[in-house]
């Protein structure tokens, strides 16, 4: 493929409940970019990824990935080409060993077993996660899970990686290590999330949803910068963008006794 | 609730003595599973009342004991589970069936004891060498032997799924239990009025979260087909594992090893 563009048209998606999550959502991403999907909980945005991969089939409306339409019988060629992070790593790891879960995908794509060997190595080393090959999942800690989650993706060597809260759950070292991880990766990126300083390190680009729409669609700067929308999508600025704590806390200190004193000057 | 946890992490045990490597374990899939349903079935072929017939099989589970490497209490323990079980299916042969049957010095045993025993050695036998088969085999080596003997791939399929679904099950249940003994005061366990609901939920709770279990694996490529990184060619070795011991227990079947040694001992003729 030439290009790995991801292209939602008019998408509309109502669960069997009759919940409208979606309604007229389009928009394009191009090869390389690195966009989030932001907005308050239920807001619509693990609906949407699922439709990315093709969990979920929109009841109106498209979705385009790279040269091929999303329909039944290009799913699993769209599933080679996009990688799920899912958002919980335990939905993600089942097999007995973190080799084996690694191995999973690749095993799948029907690889000859010296290259799916060869994947999950260098997919384990690219996570920092090649130690960790004979352990079984479920004893790992949060951060490890994590990785080797991502791992499992990495070996079947998407294009596009979809991620659902990349960072939930970590202390802040793993995290700093999964946001380095992510930024050395040129794979486009769509990752839905509410770790707004995430976004800001490794998003150019941010769309806004709210109620199942998208109520802003542009650079990341720009949407952290407008207090109304933030406001109005149940979000606020990044911590980054909100300025020194400390030095905030001690202009307040200066300026409330000098109000006090001016007032009682008066 | 600790002991509950700790319970749970003895299950995956099973999956982790699946993937060691030793002697055993090295042996084809499909050769281990033939080896155990023809011991299986000639555990079951025995007569209703044959007890000392049944010992040699014991052999068996030892060998594989030893040179698999496996905890022996931690098989027991989970043959242990299944106990309740048998004991329900032979507790009544000994009122019904009083008529004697042998005697031990003084003491008479009425046949309903001895088809009782005999009940329970079987049992025994046979969850030991599923366990054992599972411990050296591993549950995705297992279903893709199968798949290899020609099982129709929906019902391998079918037991893949519920051997995963077992642990996704335990773990919801433990999270429900823990979640209901720190709100609950009286320290006395789950009462009969709260089960119900308990129980609903822990099946809405694991039908959702073996779904994305399942999501997961169709986004990696999963299309009902078992594949294995440690996939081998059946070999000759493999081949004469599962003859040799085929044929040890149909001489089992067939020579009464006990009586014809204790003939051999004291001479009697049999």
């Amino acid at each position: 493929m030439s290009h790995h563009i991801v292209e939602v048209k008019d998408l509309e998606y109502t669960y069997p409940d009759q919940t409208n999550a979606l309604s007229g959502l389009s928009f394009k991403i191009h090869h390389g970019e690195s966009v989030a999907i932001v907005g308050a909980n239920g807001a619509g945005k693990s609906t949407l990824l699922s439709h990315l991969i093709g969990i979920l089939v929109p009841t109106k409306g498209k979705v385009r990935i790279g040269d091929y339409p999303l329909t039944k019988d290009t799913l699993s060629h769209i599933r080679r080409c996009v990688g799920m992070v899912f958002q919980n790593p335990d939905d993600q790891l089942f097999m007995p060993t973190v080799f084996e879960d690694v191995a999973f995908g690749p095993l799948n794509l029907g690889l000859p077993i010296e290259e799916v060997e060869e994947r999950v190595m260098s997919a384990l080393e690219r996570v920092g996660a090649a130690h960790l090959r004979n352990r079984p999942p479920y004893k790992l800690s949060g951060g490890q899970k994590r990785s080797v989650a991502i791992a499992s993706v990495l070996s079947m060597l998407p294009d596009i990686l979809v991620m659902d809260e990349p960072t939930a759950g970590l202390d802040p070292k793993a995290r700093r290590q999964l946001i380095r991880l992510l930024q050395s990766f040129t794979h486009t990126k769509v990752i839905a999330t509410h770790d707004l300083d995430l976004v800001l390190d490794l998003c150019e680009r941010t769309i806004v949803l709210s109620e199942g729409k998208i109520i802003a669609d542009s650079s990341t700067l720009e949407v952290f910068n407008d207090e109304a929308l933030l406001i109005r999508a149940h979000l606020e600025q990044p911590m980054s963008m909100q300025g020194c704590p400390i030095c905030r806390k001690n202009e307040m200190m200066k300026i409330v006794p000098m109000a006090i004193a001016t007032h009682r000057l008066r | 609730m600790l002991t509950m946890e700790s319970r749970w992490l003895d299950v995956r045990q099973l999956d982790e003595m699946g993937s060691q490597k030793t002697v055993i374990h090295q042996i084809h899939p499909c050769a281990k599973l033939v080896t155990t349903v023809i011991f299986l079935t000639v555990v079951a072929s025995f007569a209703k009342y044959e007890v000392m017939g049944l010992l040699p099989l014991l052999l068996y589970p030892m060998v594989i004991f030893t040179l698999g490497d496996l905890p022996v209490g931690g098989i027991l323990k989970r043959v242990l589970l299944t106990v309740p079980f048998v004991i329900f299916i032979g507790i009544f042969n000994p009122l019904f069936d009083q008529a004697p049957y042998a005697t031990i010095g003084p003491i008479v045993l009425s046949g309903g004891w001895i088809s009782f025993l005999s009940i329970l050695l079987r049992f025994f036998l046979a969850v030991t060498a599923a366990l054992l088969l599972v411990a050296t085999t591993g549950m995705d080596a297992i279903g893709m032997a199968l798949l290899k003997l020609r099982v129709p791939r929906i019902f391998v399929i079918q037991l893949l799924f519920m051997y995963r679904y077992l642990y996704v099950l335990l773990e919801e249940f433990i999270r429900t239990i823990r979640a209901h003994s720190l709100r609950s005061f009286q320290g006395e366990g789950v009462k009969p009025k709260v089960w119900g609901s308990l129980l609903g939920q822990l099946l809405l709770r694991t039908i959702d979260r073996a779904q994305r279990i399942y999501q997961a694996m169709l986004c990696r490529g999963f299309d009902g087909e078992i594949r294995m990184i440690r996939r081998r060619k059946l070999m000759r070795s493999d081949i004469a594992y599962c003859l040799g011991w085929s044929s040890f227990f149909i001489m089992v079947r067939f020579v009464n090893i006990p009586q014809w040694l204790g003939n051999l001992l004291i001479g009697g003729s049999g």
